[in-house]
């Protein structure tokens, strides 16, 4: 035990005492959830929106006076005829049409209740979604304020269209998309030049001609950054929280406890490659070539899974970004708790396991 | 203490023999030295016997415990210092003999007297990193580093080599120190002249050994008659020299060129003579006795 101490203390110091390891370390994940957060930004400014209003009368004018203040809009032009506005969305002018059908008001007035059109282009799901979210908003709005006036409420019932992809799949959740990216990022770059790196400088011949054991030197290697890591979790959380407004909806433990799983994946994937490899450039080429694109492209957070042909969504079962991917959406979006996810955590527990028991096995107790 | 019997280590594809049957014995508490120049197979040795390597042929033991089966037990109980400077950079001199006691499950106060004499060279050092230390200096930390286990054998794999010429001569005086705490020493070393200080020595070129025998027994048994000749121009004096029918062999030893004579030597006179024939003045010619390193030219002359 003393030993494992004293290896896990050199590890820490070989960290800290490494200001460019440090520096990409703890950098690289506060700028890329801050360049993937504001490039990927949700807030939409300005939006062409066409609206349609066929009764013209005094709540519809209220209405679109009230969508025109809002600095999220900018009216295009007032179609009267609603097959141009098709057109209008082929051309990408507008993002947004708002359709007051005829006797508006009066249905208001007399049934209490009438209704709005909103249709969106919903190519891009994520846009659509929130434009057609901040009209119903000022519609609510305006709704309160025509009940404070009347004993019996009024009704104006939003009816929103999804153009193009009614069931805006794929809407980048970009927080638990660069959590993922990131955390597998660091861990496997920085745990796979680890071993390797002892074997490059000649320290490894003296490691091995010691008590020491495969196994021993595997965890040690493991923890510092393990604990590193775990910072940098905190550190996306808060950022997400902070700074890009993502909530956390689930429990925060469970968010943790399942980061942490992640990372113990990632580290034992990095110390494989790092056993594996005979040189530092090597290792983080493959961590870096190797990792990132299959992360990127098969965690499911910038493309749909769906969409992939069939032998891709197989390979994409693989890549440990993908489950986590699912346990972060699910954890911090939808708030669902253990229950929900436990199929992905096995999964992860069962690769980690796999890869440590690979490591080990591949441990070379001699050189060459 | 060591044992090694028809040892070989081949290498990659080409099988390129690195050792070729290398058979030689350390007895307890003795310093033993593998002279030879580099590639000669030394390191590879020192990896089989540290049971870094596997051997392709043969067998050996140390301290009883064979390479291959009871690598385990000899890991534990041996002291190793690669040829390569092979310590953490980024650690202290401090961290890293206290990080190599722990691993090797002691304490540096428990077996402080063994390196009592090397630390203290260091010790005002102590908190700097070893990757900003001098050659020699690194070399001392090294050598603490392999000992603070109070290992039964230390192997030294070129100590010296790229150490000034003053902290070789203290290396080797620590070594002689170490001995006399009965520690057994196998160290490798591509200058011969430091071959006379050790007990017995091993002379290996290209995986095969020349000769073992004390660095005396060595010398003495030196078959031919040495001359040193000196003369004004080196180049001309070795084709003369070589093209002489007395001498089996002429080779340049600093500013003197060594004569090997095959029976018996001529004397100056004609030496002088026959050198002037060749437009040569001679400056200087002596008998001497074969150094270690006439030794090994002789054995490869052969």
């Amino acid at each position: 035990m003393k030993q494992f101490f004293a290896f896990v203390t050199k590890e820490f110091a070989h960290v800290l005492r490494d200001r460019k390891t440090l520096f990409i370390l703890f950098g690289m994940p506060v700028v890329q959830i801050l360049i993937f957060g504001f490039a990927l930004t949700n807030e939409v400014k300005n939006a062409k929106l066409v609206v349609v209003d066929q009764s013209k009368d005094l709540i519809s004018q209220q209405i679109i006076n009230r969508i025109e203040a809002s600095r999220y809009f900018e009216i295009e032009k007032a179609v009267m005829d609603p097959e141009q506005i098709e057109a209008a969305f082929k051309e990408g002018k507008i993002r947004l049409a708002v359709i007051f059908p005829a006797h508006f008001t009066d249905n208001l007035m007399h049934i209490n209740r009438a209704q709005v059109q909103i249709i969106a282009d919903a190519s891009d799901p994520n846009t659509a979604n929130m434009l057609s979210n901040y009209v119903s908003s000022i519609i609510q709005d305006q709704q309160v304020q025509l009940n404070e006036a009347n004993a019996i409420p009024y009704a104006i019932v939003p009816e929103i269209r999804m153009l193009y992809n009614p069931q805006l799949k794929g809407a980048p959740n970009f927080v638990p998309g660069v959590m993922a990216l990131v955390l597998m990022l660091v861990c496997v770059m920085m745990t796979s030049i680890s071993i390797v790196r002892e074997k490059e400088l000649g320290t490894m011949e003296i490691l091995l001609v010691s008590p020491f054991r495969p196994l021993l030197i595997i965890i040690s290697k493991a923890v510092p950054y393990l604990f590193l890591s775990l910072i940098n979790v905190i550190s996306i959380l808060l950022l997400s929280v902070f700074v890009l407004d993502l909530p956390i909806n689930g429990s925060i433990a469970l968010l943790f406890a399942e980061s942490t799983l992640f990372i113990i994946t990632n580290l034992t994937l990095g110390i494989f490659i790092s056993i594996r490899t005979n040189s530092q450039q090597v290792a983080m080429l493959i961590s870096l070539m190797g990792m990132m694109l299959p992360t990127v492209l098969f965690s499911g957070f910038m493309f749909p899974i769906e969409n992939m042909p069939m032998p891709l969504q197989v390979i994409s079962n693989i890549v440990p970004a993908k489950w986590f991917y699912i346990i972060v959406k699910s954890i911090m979006i939808k708030g669902v708790g253990f229950a929900a996810i436990w199929k992905p955590t096995l999964v992860l527990v069962g690769m980690t396991l796999l890869l440590l028991g690979l490591s080990w096995k591949n441990f070379k107790i001699r050189l060459a | 203490m060591i044992q090694v019997n028809n040892i070989t280590k081949v290498y990659g594809k080409e099988k390129t023999v690195a050792v070729d049957h290398v058979s030689f014995s350390v007895k307890e508490g003795e310093l033993f030295g593998l002279i030879g120049p580099d590639g000669a197979g030394k390191t590879s040795i020192f990896r089989m016997l540290t049971t870094l390597l596997l051997p392709d042929g043969g067998s050996a033991t140390v301290n009883g415990f064979d390479v291959v089966k009871d690598f385990r037990k000899i890991r534990n109980s041996v002291g190793y210092m690669p040829g390569k400077f092979s310590l953490y950079q980024d650690l202290t001199i401090e961290e890293n003999i206290n990080f190599f006691a722990t691993v090797f499950n002691t304490t540096v106060n428990e077996n402080y007297h063994l390196i009592k004499d090397i630390y203290i060279q260091i010790e005002p050092f102590k908190k700097r990193r070893a990757g900003k230390l001098s050659g020699g200096m690194k070399q001392k930390l090294a050598l603490c580093c392999a000992l603070i286990h109070k290992p039964t054998v230390l192997f030294l794999d070129e100590p010296t080599t790229g150490v000034d010429p003053v902290s070789r001569k203290e290396f080797w005086e620590m070594l002689k120190r170490l001995k006399a705490q009965n520690i057994t020493i196998v160290v490798s070393t591509p200058y011969m002249d430091e071959a006379t200080l050790c007990d017995r020595i091993a002379l290996i070129q290209e995986g095969v050994i020349l000769s073992i025998d004390t660095p005396a027994a060595i010398t003495a048994s030196y078959p031919h008659e040495l001359f040193a000749v000196k003369g004004d121009k080196m180049s001309s004096l070795l084709t003369a020299l070589n093209s002489f029918s007395k001498i089996k062999t002429a080779y340049a030893f600093g500013e003197f060129a060594h004569a090997a004579f095959y029976a018996h030597a001529i004397s100056a006179q004609e030496m002088r003579d026959y050198l002037k024939s060749k437009s040569i003045e001679m400056e200087a010619y002596q008998k001497i006795d074969a150094s270690i390193e006439d030794c090994f030219i002789g054995f490869l002359k052969n």
